[in-house]
């Protein structure tokens, strides 16, 4: 999928993207208001559920060898599990921050 | 789509899910921002089919089929899920994030050409290293996930299991998993990937039962990060930039919040970890040494003295929210507000089950969010007000916290309501709390007790107005 520079290893480039992600991280999720915190961790659980990406490349494997039936199978239900977070994650943060109003005048 | 702008494609998604983050810094912005993080989803997933498309028919149909099931799922789900449930459903989300890695995981172990890792029994070593890595931790967040869960929804009793010998059990445990993560980067054998998860998994049992149910909000917190570095071990393993961001983002989230949920409680994560908290409740609930006299009101009496105050805070506890009183708690505050006294909201960091949950809670019944106010905002206003409104809460109002050394909880940031003119306690008894400590602020002269439900109680106090 990648094919990085030929002096350093893709590793590098993954770790430095990480490394930075992670200070990147730090600083936004201290900048969330406390009054945000309950949908900060249902929307973070949505996000992480991009490992959906997995998911559909091992439920897509072609039936080129023994382990393809398996792979599609684990793929399969990761899929549905992603899903669930996805779906259930994002609609449950906005019907969350749909609740928070300003004082009417 | 060639590879270079698949790439470019993740890191687009990777960065709208930061600004998704971003969006949280006030409720104004936070409904884009959620908006945000729905697109870069969108993104990576349509990105991922555009680049590796479904091999055949078979493979577009059950795509369709999990989408459909798992969506519709997740749709329900939120729409009925009650605000009080939020902690156990997002301890059941981890789960299913922690299992969607061991799965994914486990795809690219048996199909690795799909993956760009190597061919079937020949999968480079480098990827066996991270794929190990997201296995364990995904395999550990799941099982942790699904004990939380089933503390945290009362399926499973709040009280601390302590095996014996735990500490030596978890070490060897934990030798075994990184014996076997070596053995599978060797030999790359499916016995070694197997025997990760099955370590794995009971690891993340037997760290989350020890945990009572007072530091629950410390461990959901700990989930959390937890399924944010699966999610970027597998990320590695995939060398997807969009699931490395998100997972360093998820990671540092939960980390920070575990972080400030332990300051709330002066307790130090390592001793959260270690467990044991929590469960002296019952010990301590009966034997509470000798009766002091607490002067007790009557609904009446509370309805009079607040509506000639002029300044009223109210600090809700997760009590509260059992009892179901923030709508008759909101309906007393209008009142209270038409007659001209000023109403605010003081919320603990750990006055619900989860960090911020109580915030939900009352932008569940309409208060505004301008009303509530964290810790370290109201504290120097409680000398000003006439009146604190303490109900469903108790531990996070206790003196003994600041003035007496020998308690358990000294040291931990309390609201300071008793600085307050009158302090009005809405309480079932005078038993002591969560933590199982008495509280000397039932016995003070300024304290008025008005026992029973807070739902009733507040009911009361509405008509009395």
């Amino acid at each position: 999928m990648e094919h990085a520079a030929q002096l350093v290893d893709p590793f590098i480039f993954r770790l430095s993207i990480f490394v930075l992600a992670v200070f990147v991280g730090y600083f936004v999720v201290w900048s969330v208001t406390p009054a945000l915190h309950t949908p900060l961790m249902s929307v973070t659980n949505a996000i992480s559920s991009v490992i959906v990406v997995g998911a559909l490349l091992a439920v897509g494997v072609g039936m080129v060898s023994s382990g393809s039936g398996w792979a599609r199978g684990f793929g399969f239900v990761a899929l549905i599990f992603a899903c669930v977070n996805i779906f259930g994650g994002f609609l449950v943060t906005q019907r969350m921050l749909a609740m928070y109003k300003k004082k009417s005048k | 789509m060639s590879a270079n702008l698949s790439a470019f494609l993740y890191l687009v998604a990777g960065v709208l899910f930061i600004l998704s983050l971003r969006g949280l810094s006030s409720p104004a912005s936070s409904r884009q921002g959620n908006l945000f993080g729905m697109i870069g989803m969108g993104i990576a997933v349509a990105t991922t089919l555009a680049s590796h498309p479904p091999a055949d028919g078979v493979a577009w149909l059950l795509v369709i089929l999990a989408v459909a099931i798992g969506g519709g799922i997740g749709a329900v789900i939120a729409r009925r899920v009650p605000m009080t449930s939020m902690p156990e459903l997002v301890a059941a989300f981890h789960s299913l994030v922690g299992m969607a890695a061991v799965l994914v995981a486990a795809g690219a172990f048996y199909a690795p050409e799909a993956f760009d890792i190597g061919t079937p029994g020949n999968i480079h070593p480098q990827s066996l290293v991270e794929m190990s890595l997201g296995v364990a931790i995904g395999a550990l967040t799941f099982t942790g996930s699904v004990i939380a869960f089933l503390k945290l929804s009362a399926r499973m009793s709040g009280a601390p299991i302590i095996l014996p010998f735990r500490h030596i059990i978890n070490i060897a445990l934990a030798a075994a998993l990184v014996f076997f993560i070596v053995g599978l980067v060797l030999s790359g054998s499916a016995f070694d990937f197997w025997m990760i998860v099955i370590l794995a998994l009971a690891l993340g049992v037997l760290m989350i039962i020890p945990i009572g149910g007072a530091d629950m909000p410390v461990v959901i917190s700990m989930l959390n990060s937890y399924s944010g570095w699966a999610a970027a071990g597998i990320g590695f393993t995939l060398g997807n930039s969009a699931l490395i961001i998100t997972g360093a983002l998820v990671g540092s989230s939960g980390a920070i919040l575990s972080y400030i949920m332990c300051h709330a409680m002066n307790r130090s994560f390592i001793s959260v970890i270690l467990g044991g908290f929590g469960g002296e409740t019952a010990a301590a609930g009966g034997g509470t040494g000798e009766q002091k006299p607490a002067k007790l009101g009557s609904a009446d009496d509370a309805a009079f003295i607040m509506k000639n105050a002029s300044k009223v805070i109210i600090v809700p506890g997760y009590g509260m929210a059992v009892a179901q009183a923030q709508h008759a708690l909101r309906e007393m505050a209008d009142i209270l507000k038409k007659e001209g006294v000023e109403v605010k909201y003081a919320i603990h960091p750990v006055a619900g089950r989860m960090p911020g949950h109580m915030n939900v809670l009352l932008a569940e019944a309409n208060v505004p969010y301008d009303e509530v106010f964290e810790l370290e905002d109201i504290n120097s206003e409680f000398a000003q007000a006439d009146i604190a409104f303490v109900i469903g809460a108790n531990d996070v109002t206790n003196p003994a916290a600041e003035e007496d050394k020998t308690s358990p909880i000294y040291g931990m940031p309390v609201l300071q309501v008793w600085k307050a003119g009158t302090v009005m306690f809405i309480k079932r008894s005078l038993a002591s709390g969560y933590a199982g400590i008495d509280n000397p602020l039932f016995y003070r002269d300024n304290t008025m007790m008005l026992l029973g439900d807070a739902k009733k109680v507040t009911e009361n106090i509405v008509k009395a107005m």
